[in-house]
């Protein structure tokens, strides 16, 4: 059993803070993915909990223990590096071994040349050598054994550094950005191959990665990061659907989603870019609010109206089963971009004049510091909130 | 440098380079031919007006002999051995674990302590060796193999080395093997020092040479000749009678080099790759 527990864990770097009060709970088995962009601090966080880095503040639990100032040994935690970090001058099956010996052999039994007289030595050293074979057949590369790292491909030190963490069973498992090193094609073939790695280990998996397709696919949970704090944590679906953030919404989700600035009329319906909305979340009138719409939610309509925008087409983009349609809009800086399917599209060029219609329900309401406005709320709320955020 | 064509040198200037580096080489190369070849000449031979590599007589048997039985030269290259392998031995079980410390751990002092191995670069040994005299003899380990050792154990040379070797490497090694249960010293020695090889193997032979060809040291801390390192064993042909021992001399001279000259065309690739591997990675 091994859920993590994370408590307000800050961390800082002389005057630079790189985590801010983050807490997180993840479950025993789950697979949570840490996403953001470089800096964000996902890395950082993923050290703390292998114990490569001590937090400034806060506390880590991993399963009933508490691990703070616990060495990165004793943790039951194994982690897989984006360099592969492998030892370069030992053979594959030494740097799986290394992780077994050090746990199953004592300081006595590991002396180079008189360990092997130690009593139990040779028991202990064939078990370990059986354990690498079999990680290493699971893994495909049991005829890799002999060889060292520099005589791999990038996928096959991959492999070796995934059974190096495998072979000792932690209770958690570590991955800082594993896939980055590897060609795109590798990539999706290796996501897979983790995915169901975890399905059939069935251990708690931390993974941290700036790839929101490795993390949409492979996620129980996503954690959105930000600049060293957690936006939001939630399973990939609700993340783009339904993200609590501005920041979350414009992160997921490619091509990026439409963020159209506008001031609220009167209840219930708000304008901007020449059009009309309806938005169903209680904010007094002239209130500068945003609306995001992802570029699916459009369709096409006839003619202009509430929930329409309108504008000229300045370039279409065949993708096979869609067009990605790019719309000037007056009054706004940067063109809306829309995905349309194909067949349901009629012919569209360039220099058109287009109505692009939105279900009231598709539009995602932010207010002026980033946060989601959803129906629920209303104006009085919302001011408490944000109050409750400042302090 | 074997392949200038490569480097996109045009022929005279890689002629130019070849010749440079040829008259160079001679230049360092004569001294030692010229050893070599009066040590195999009779006494009559030696100060002839004309040279010649080979000798009209050959001479060496008896030169080497004497330069063998004369003088302990055994005893004494012997000496040499124990001294110089106890010293890189030590040498690098000293510096290896605190060019790791400097390279890759987080300290308070880090880097006054970094300032003050760079400073101790800069000094030569013989700076200190009035104190290490005084030292040595409050601590009564004068005239004793202690002596010859211990005043050469930390050196400031091999520290810098290593730290700069072992800053290349990248620290998710190092964490890995934290990972995988490795202790701080286990990491120096499993991971650090067998990555770092081709520097402590230059570092190895440098220590060698310098301390096996040392004099200045040695002259002042031992007086006992059973202690004695090989430079003074070819001391002993200079001083008597008159100076016209150059046969055995240089036969005792060209038996104290040989050594350094065989572990060090055995181990001239890792040599090079010692000393430039830090620097171009």
């Amino acid at each position: 059993m091994a859920e993590i527990s994370i408590r307000n864990v800050t961390k800082s770097f002389q005057a630079t803070s790189v985590l801010r009060e983050v807490s997180l709970n993840i479950a025993d088995g789950e697979f949570l993915t840490l996403l953001g962009p470089s800096g964000c601090g996902k890395s950082t966080l993923l050290r703390i909990l292998a114990g490569l880095e001590v937090q400034t503040g806060g506390s880590v639990a991993i399963g009933e223990r508490i691990v703070d100032g616990v060495r990165p040994k004793r943790r039951d935690v194994a982690m897989v590096f984006q360099s592969y970090a492998l030892y370069p001058h030992m053979t594959v099956a030494q740097n799986m071994a290394l992780p077994l010996r050090m746990r199953r052999l004592s300081s006595w039994q590991r002396l180079p040349l008189l360990g092997r007289f130690m009593p139990g030595t040779t028991a202990t050293t064939a078990e370990i050598e059986r354990d690498v074979t079999r990680t290493a057949k699971a893994l495909g590369i049991g005829h890799l054994l002999a060889r060292k790292p520099g005589q791999l491909s990038g996928g096959q030190r991959q492999r070796v550094a995934v059974g190096r963490a495998m072979v000792r069973e932690p209770a958690v498992f570590l991955m800082d950005e594993p896939l980055s090193n590897l060609d795109a094609k590798l990539r999706v073939q290796m996501r897979a191959e983790i995915k169901e790695l975890h399905n059939r280990l069935g251990v708690t998996f931390v993974y941290v990665t700036h790839d929101q397709a490795e993390a949409m696919t492979m996620s129980d949970r996503v954690a959105v990061m930000l600049d060293g704090e957690l936006l939001q944590v939630a399973p990939p679906q609700q993340i783009y659907a339904d993200p609590d953030d501005r920041r979350v919404a414009e992160f997921i989700g490619s091509p990026k989603i439409n963020m159209l600035e506008g001031k609220v009329l009167e209840a219930g319906l708000a304008n901007m870019a020449g059009a009309a909305f309806s938005v169903p979340v209680q904010v007094a009138s002239g209130t500068t609010i945003t609306i995001g719409i992802r570029p699916e939610a459009f369709h096409v309509v006839d003619s202009h109206g509430l929930n329409v925008l309108t504008g000229s087409v300045r370039m279409v983009e065949h993708m096979g089963s869609d067009l990605f349609v790019h719309l000037d809009v007056p009054g706004t800086d940067h063109p809306v971009i829309a995905r349309l399917l194909a067949e349901r599209a009629p012919q569209i060029v360039s220099g058109q004049t287009l109505h692009l219609g939105v279900k009231p329900e598709r539009l995602l309401l932010f207010s002026a510091d980033g946060r989601r406005l959803r129906p629920e709320d209303h104006a009085g709320a919302t001011v408490l909130r944000m109050k409750e955020h400042v302090q | 440098m074997s392949t200038p064509h490569s480097q996109g040198l045009s022929a005279p200037s890689a002629v130019m380079r070849h010749c440079v580096l040829l008259i160079t080489g001679a230049l360092i190369l004569v001294p030692f031919v010229w050893m070599v070849s009066l040590s195999i000449k009779p006494p009559g031979e030696i100060f002839r007006a004309s040279f010649s590599f080979w000798p009209q007589q050959f001479y060496g048997i008896e030169n080497y002999t004497r330069a063998l039985t004369e003088a302990p030269l055994p005893q004494y290259m012997l000496n040499g051995v124990f001294v110089c392998t106890m010293i890189v031995v030590l040498q690098i079980a000293v510096c290896a674990p605190a060019a790791y410390a400097l390279a890759k751990l987080d300290f308070p002092g880090k880097n006054l302590l970094f300032a003050m191995v760079l400073i101790a670069l800069i000094l030569p040994h013989e700076v200190l060796s009035l104190p290490l005299f005084i030292l040595g003899y409050q601590i009564g380990i004068l005239n004793t193999y202690a002596a010859l050792i211990l005043p050469f154990v930390v050196s400031p040379f091999g520290i810098f080395l290593f730290r700069q070797f072992f800053k290349t490497i990248p620290d998710d090694v190092i964490h890995a093997a934290r990972l995988d249960g490795l202790s701080e010293l286990a990491i120096v020695w499993r991971i650090m020092v067998p990555m770092a090889l081709p520097a402590i193997i230059a570092f190895a032979i440098f220590s060698v040479v310098s301390h096996w060809n040392s004099l200045f040291w040695p002259l002042i801390a031992v007086r006992d000749q059973s202690l004695m390192p090989p430079p003074l064993g070819i001391m002993a042909f200079k001083n008597e009678e008159a100076g016209n021992d150059y046969g055995p001399l240089m036969a005792a001279s060209t038996i104290v080099v040989a050594p350094l000259i065989i572990a060090f065309l055995s181990a001239q690739r890792w040599f090079v790759e010692g000393l430039t591997g830090g620097a171009v990675k």
